[in-house]
């Protein structure tokens, strides 16, 4: 039960991009279509449950011993950096396919600040290993809900008759924020 | 703590570029060095219209010998000659492509469509599905102009999109989001073959006429002063504008919906104008040919049907030769109809234009005996048109038929200006209702002579055109209809006279079937020449093998050679036929569709090997675009062609009976055009010309 609340608060109460406001950039950057909002979202889960997996023993076994937890940021963005640079060269060697599929997104993940959100967050949350990467699971489903959801609206709104002055990205902004309410309604759901 | 820091840091970094150095080396996929070269001489343009996400996918695909040097949309041949010597291949030939919009609809095809607030085409198709009145309508409100990548496509001031040709890669992407279908890419080859479609917007003008040609955007065009696109516009069906524009008996007109309002427009007078203006102006207007494919194609017959073949054959980049019995080319238009109807210099311009687009002819070469179809494959023809046309009259098989003074309709009339030159005196007796019958009447008056017709029906079921027979019946000759002869009347065997009978229809209300001969009406009427025009047929004689059998199917209705309909293959698989040698006797304008048509067959045949059947083809006239009513607001007179008189007409032969019209006058009557789609068209037409004293609104007609 433990697990099952805190796999759907990470999606819809605590949602990484709607609620707590993580990866906004790519969250604009990549919602102009459905497909490459699907191919974005994928990647993020991907990377999201690799930079886990790795950040949480990194902090567990280097940072707390060492008592040098405040080099924290730092850590995990050269970790997730060097991670996302690794997986890309593995997919274009093992799965050439999955690469060219994910084209552009694996390096724009580099720059996701929802990965590094999710890291920091489970050790703030101090959750186990286990728990974690439960959680940078849920967390990256919702990333990619919040962007199929914004991205269907969003093709719709292309042709639209949306006043010429908030055509584009303000119109997006503006449909971000009305989802990010939408979404605060779940709060209290889980107690 | 500062050192343990600075120590984990540079652990971790270290860690992390030792692994990713490790992993570069185990990782490291090989990539063929000419990818990345083949890429640097693509424009970068990562359109997809070559099939591949990327440049860098095509690139690839090129390296692997999956993808031609040329797939580039957004490159010329220039880059395609680059990636080609990088390969080490050679470039061949692409025909350029571009897209263009077919829909002229602008807001009147928005009122077809039901919106319910979404305001553009690909959100309607998103939302309901695109279930719509109209297959084809253009919205104007610019899906394609905010795809293109190229800004090669903007919305004119109606709203509908103009393409910018020299800006077009025709990646395609524009022709992708119109759920409607009203921007298509094409190149030339599959504009000058395509076929009409039942689901192309058609005016019932394109339907009706059998060379399918574009005529709202050819009037449009000349209306907007745009004359060579409007005389190329004509060439897409038409290479022999002049000789149509004089001699064809516009079908169109008598569809047109403009009919139904008031008068049909003037098609075919525009259509002329349009051609008079190319020969006036002294400068031909350059016609875009592909580069020579090496397919050779024989064309037995430099008639209207095998010109018209020479024409998009050498056009799409084969290489015709035509073959012609006669030292002349132009086949009837050259030498057999009068000059008063489409002069001899005419045909010569026409004629050259398509000769210099690289046809070879070949005069004096007659089918059967200096060449066969054998000889034609040993030199290396891969196909053969044969258009032979009809130039035999069947005998009449009346007493004394033979007698000297009887002579066929062609025989005169390509005699006329040669031995035959002054019938003052004479009485000539013309038997036949075909347009030829009308035109030996007319050149027999013209002469001096005293002209008698024996027309063996009603008027109305004449097969010469109502026009011709009212021309043959100013300048003074006889027409008796319902009459036939039943002998000849010779003295020492030379004609004297004619014996004819008066026949009549079972129900002459009804005026169905063949008329009978109505007994003890016989009657005597001298004549010193006898000219036989009852019809025309093939001659099928060059045809027979040494047994005396011709290796085709023939067409029992027209005694002419059978073919496919759509690709005028005949039973012989590399031999097709067209014209009159097909249809029996015919008009000029399905002469040149069939030349067409077969030129589209011969091309699949000789590249492909086998004729694609055309999808949904437009074979009659679609019965919903048969309005019965009309919302037209104003009524404009139609236009008045000058003719010479009657008295000047019995004096020569040299000049047109038609004149030609101003360019103001043709801009007035262009503006009577509706321009009209499958079931749409322009309420407001003429509305330019509202201030003229001779245009009213049909609303204040009434009240007048």
């Amino acid at each position: 039960m433990e697990y099952f609340l805190l796999f759907i608060s990470a999606i819809f109460i605590n949602n990484i991009v709607l609620v707590q406001y993580l990866g906004a950039c790519p969250f604009m950057g990549t919602s102009k279509s459905t497909d490459v909002a699907l191919g974005m979202g994928g990647a993020v889960i991907f990377v999201t449950l690799m930079a886990t997996a790795i950040t949480w023993p990194l902090h567990q076994f280097i940072l707390i011993p060492y008592g040098i937890e405040y080099l924290q940021t730092i850590v995990f963005i050269l970790v997730i950096a060097s991670l996302v640079q690794f997986v890309e060269m593995f997919l274009k060697k093992v799965i050439p396919p999955l690469y060219k599929s994910l084209g552009l997104f694996l390096p724009l993940i580099t720059t996701n600040c929802a990965v590094l959100g999710v890291a920091i967050m489970v050790q703030r949350n101090e959750y186990s290993f286990l728990k974690s990467m439960m959680y940078g699971l849920a967390s990256g489903i919702g990333f990619l809900i919040a962007l199929v959801i914004i991205s269907s609206i969003r093709e719709r709104l292309d042709v639209a008759p949306v006043p010429h002055v908030f055509r584009g990205v303000p119109i997006a902004l503006i449909t971000a924020g009305v989802m990010s309410l939408i979404f605060f309604a779940f709060k209290g759901m889980v107690a | 703590m500062v050192t343990s820091s600075i120590l984990v840091l540079f652990l971790l970094g270290l860690t992390a570029a030792a692994v990713l150095a490790a992993a570069s080396k185990v990782l490291h996929v090989e990539e063929d060095p000419r990818i990345a070269e083949v890429e640097g001489c693509f424009p970068g343009a990562n359109c997809g219209g070559c099939g591949y996400p990327g440049c860098n996918a095509a690139a690839g695909a090129i390296v692997k010998g999956e993808a031609a040097p040329e797939i580039c949309v957004a490159g010329g041949p220039e880059i395609a000659e680059n990636i080609a010597s990088i390969m080490g291949l050679e470039a061949t030939f692409k025909e350029p492509k571009v897209a263009n919009n077919i829909c002229t609809g602008g807001s009147r095809a928005n009122l077809l469509f039901d919106y319910e607030g979404v305001e553009d085409c690909r959100a309607e198709a998103l939302l309901y599905g695109g279930e719509k009145s109209c297959g084809l309508g253009c919205l104007g409100l610019g899906s394609c102009v905010k795809v293109c990548g190229f800004d090669a496509i903007r919305l004119n001031e109606e709203g509908v999109p103009v393409v910018d040709m020299n800006a077009c890669v025709s990646c395609g992407k524009c022709a992708e989001v119109c759920p409607t279908g009203a921007i298509r890419v094409s190149g030339m080859t599959m504009d000058l073959l395509h076929l009409n479609k039942i689901d192309d917007c058609l005016a019932p003008c394109m339907q009706k006429c059998p060379a399918q040609i574009d005529v709202r955007t050819y009037i449009n065009q000349m209306k907007n002063g745009d004359m060579r696109g409007a005389l190329l516009t004509m060439k897409e069906r038409n290479p022999l504008p002049l000789a149509v524009g004089r001699l064809c008996p516009a079908p169109c007109e008598t569809i047109c919906r403009r009919n139904i309002a008031d008068d049909g427009v003037a098609i075919h007078t525009l259509h002329r104008f349009v051609a008079d203006w190319e020969m006036n102006s002294g400068n031909r207007v350059n016609l875009n040919c592909n580069p020579p494919s090496g397919h050779k194609v024989a064309i037995i017959g430099g008639g209207p049907a095998g010109l018209s073949a020479a024409y998009f054959l050498r056009r799409i980049g084969h290489e015709p030769v035509i073959f012609e019995k006669r030292e002349e080319i132009g086949g009837m238009m050259k030498g057999i109809i009068p000059e008063y109807r489409l002069p001899s210099k005419v045909v010569d311009w026409e004629v050259q234009t398509i000769l210099d687009l690289g046809v070879e002819v070949q005069n004096g070469v007659e089918f059967g005996k200096d060449i066969t179809f054998e000889t034609l494959e040993r030199d290396g023809y891969e196909a053969v048109f044969i258009a032979t046309g009809a130039w035999k009259v069947p005998a009449l098989e009346l007493e004394n038929a033979d007698a000297e003074g009887v002579m066929d309709a062609v025989t005169f009339l390509e005699e006329v200006g040669k031995s035959i030159n002054d019938l003052k005196g004479k009485k000539v007796v013309v038997i036949g209702d075909t347009n030829t019958a009308m035109d030996v009447v007319r050149s027999g008056a013209r002469l001096g002579c005293d002209v008698t017709s024996l027309v063996g029906c009603i008027q109305r079921k004449m097969s010469a055109n109502k026009n011709e027979v009212k021309r043959a019946s100013e300048l003074g000759s006889e027409l008796l209809f319902l009459t036939k002869p039943s002998r000849f009347i010779a003295e020492n065997g030379k004609v004297t006279g004619v014996e004819y009978i008066e026949v009549q229809y079972k129900d002459p209300k009804k005026a169905l079937g063949e008329p009978l001969p109505v007994e003890g009406t016989e009657q005597t009427i001298d004549a010193d020449l006898i000219v036989i025009a009852t019809d025309r047929v093939p001659d099928m004689t060059p045809f027979m093998n040494a047994e005396g059998e011709i290796p085709f199917k023939l067409n029992k209705k027209t005694g002419g050679i059978d073919c496919d309909k759509t690709s005028m293959q005949t039973s012989v698989p590399s031999v097709f036929v067209g014209g009159e040698l097909h249809t029996g006797r015919s008009i000029i304008i399905q002469a040149v569709a069939d030349g067409r048509m077969a030129a589209r067959g011969i091309h699949h045949f000789i590249t492909d090997g086998a004729i694609p059947e055309p999808v949904n083809p437009q074979l009659r006239v679609i019965p919903e675009s048969i309005l019965k009513n009309m919302d037209v607001t104003y009524t404009i007179p139609r236009i008045n062609v000058p003719e010479i008189t009657v008295e000047e007409r019995r004096s020569t032969f040299k000049e047109e009976v038609k004149g030609s019209i101003v360019y103001e006058a043709a801009r007035k009557e262009g503006s009577r055009c509706l321009r009209c789609g499958l079931t749409c068209y322009d309420a407001e037409a003429g509305a330019e010309y509202a201030q003229d004293s001779d245009v009213q609104k049909f609303s204040e007609l009434g009240k007048e």
